[in-house]
């Protein structure tokens, strides 16, 4: 009798003959954009994987290079689209540190909650994508319920639904709708109320533990040897909220817990985003009700120029750490500026944590990671 | 915690050639090239413990390259910039490879787009541009008359 499970847990000898090269991509429903993954197989286990990327590199550094410093933020929403107001936080701090305008206070807390909002809206996305992934169909539709509720609420902001942008330097753009505050209270109530179902739906799910469960484990050693960020790096218990660590805006001033977790597997990775969903609704909570009045925009010049130097900023995106980096001769434009994109590194780290495991577990080890094609690619 | 004072001295005894820039908002470390990989293995393995290398780039200021590198570390939080010149003929530097693994993935980025070499570097390929393109697109002097970027 053949006896397949035997020669698939013998992986002492594996030579050339019997490998299998998979293409998965660039056009593959569970990588969610344009990645192109080299998997090497023997039988169902995982040899090696080569990611190809650059399917969708735009040259957004090269760029920047040619934009003035008004104009490059909005560049930035076309990486991480999934948290556009991040990104724009990110650039817009810079450019406030290397000028220093002072932003008034109004602003601040605005930014906050619309950073919390995307936080929510894109953990969302995920987790109805990530659970199709993994065979799940219906926590797609729950997600995006209320996922329609925050799109909604950033329709009417800044006019748009997606690759929004609000947040410039010294401030934001225009005042807030009138609605805003009302709407915001509408979706925390609604969201607090049907988390539950997520809980039920997903987490206590028994095909969808023993898929996630000691699946794609990340040592914390291995995290911080990657440069992996964001829920990845938090689930093995490495912690690196730059919200704690290096407070912007007023995360200093609002009470919030940094979501740690040590098993390092898919389940604690899924585990972090679902906490940190209940964290974010935490943060709106505090600050919907106390947004001061007065002005939503800094006093500023017409023409940005960023003093001769090198400067840079990190905010804490959906996905782990954002840098910028510009280097500036004293113009109008960037001399060279480089975006630190956490799914960049968290990507970097697939093959060490898919090398081994089945070709079914890649799904939840990829899923778990979050990656966002645009914001890897650049 | 070390003061900055101690973190020079520190520095000095590894690498007696480096020189200091402190106008930013981190201790800047410019070093020679042929001693960047002393300077970083002690960084890392040292008493600092620099073990999270948050960015790795290059930037081309015309008359030659400049790696810079940002480090900080998980436990005492402290960050600090490491720069090495490399010239525009010459162009390869010590791979950081085996001292961070994040370094892979950025190396072969540089690699592509300023042309820099990588000594030891296990797989130099190109990471996101196609295999004919021709030219580094982010030198300076890199012009593309069909893909124009430029305003």
């Amino acid at each position: 009798m053949y006896n397949q499970t035997e020669i698939l847990k013998d992986t002492s000898e594996l030579g050339t003959e019997g490998e299998l090269v998979i293409n998965m991509g660039p056009q593959h429903p569970a990588t969610h954009g344009v990645l192109h993954l080299v998997v090497t197989l023997n039988g169902e286990t995982i040899k090696k994987i080569e990611p190809h990327l650059g399917y969708i590199h735009r040259s957004i550094e090269k760029m920047c290079e040619s934009l003035t410093y008004r104009q490059f933020i909005y560049v930035t929403s076309r990486m991480d689209y999934l948290s556009s107001h991040i990104n724009n936080l990110g650039c817009a701090l810079l450019i406030e540190k290397g000028i220093q305008i002072e932003v008034p206070d109004r602003a601040k807390v605005i930014r906050v909650i619309l950073s919390e909002l995307t936080r929510i809206a894109s953990h969302e996305l995920w987790l109805g994508a990530m659970a199709m992934d993994l065979g799940a169909f219906t926590p797609f539709f729950y997600a995006f319920r209320e996922r329609e509720m925050i799109t909604e609420i950033m329709e009417d902001t800044c006019g748009a639904r997606l690759t929004m942008n609000y947040i410039v330097p010294g401030g934001l753009m225009y005042d807030l709708h009138p609605d805003f505050q009302k709407k915001v209270k509408a979706f925390v109530k609604q969201f607090k109320a049907k988390v539950t179902e997520y809980e039920d739906l997903v987490t206590n799910n028994i095909i969808f533990q023993s898929r996630t469960k000691g699946v794609g484990i990340l040592s914390a050693e291995d995290a911080i040897s990657f440069g992996c960020t964001g829920p990845v790096a938090r689930a093995s218990g490495v912690s690196c909220d730059i919200r704690k660590i290096y407070p912007y805006e007023v995360y200093d001033k609002v009470s919030f817990n940094e979501i740690l977790d040590t098993a390092g597997d898919s389940f604690a990775r899924y585990m972090v985003r679902v906490k940190e969903m209940n964290e974010s609704i935490h943060i709106i909570e505090q600050l919907i009700d106390n947004i001061p009045d007065g002005d939503f925009v800094g006093k500023t010049k017409n023409v940005l120029k960023l003093p001769k130097g090198e400067f840079y900023t990190r905010v804490e995106t959906a996905r782990g750490e954002f840098g910028v980096f510009i280097v500036s001769e004293g113009g109008t434009t960037p001399h060279r500026i480089k975006f630190r994109s956490p799914g960049f590194s968290n990507l970097s780290a697939l093959n060490h944590m898919a090398v081994g495991s089945k070709i079914g577990d890649l799904m939840a080890t990829m899923g778990t990671l979050d990656l966002v094609i645009p914001d890897i690619d650049r | 915690m070390m003061t900055q004072d101690e973190i020079k001295e520190y520095i000095f005894s590894i690498a007696p050639t480096v020189s200091f820039d402190e106008t930013g908002e981190w201790l800047n470390i410019i070093v020679d090239a042929t001693q960047l990989k002393l300077l970083m293995t002690a960084l890392r393995t040292g008493k600092m413990q620099m073990d999270y290398l948050f960015c790795l780039t290059c930037v081309d200021v015309k008359t030659h390259l400049t790696m810079v590198y940002h480090l900080s570390a998980t436990t005492h939080r402290q960050s600090m910039v490491i720069k090495a010149n490399v010239s525009r003929e010459q162009h390869s530097i010590e791979t950081l490879c085996d001292i961070w693994r994040t370094a892979d993935f950025l190396e072969r980025e540089v690699f592509e787009m300023f042309g820099v070499t990588f000594l030891n570097h296990p797989d130099l390929r190109r990471l996101i541009l196609e295999d004919d393109f021709k030219g580094f697109p982010l030198l300076k002097d890199f012009e593309d008359p069909i893909n124009m970027i430029k305003l």
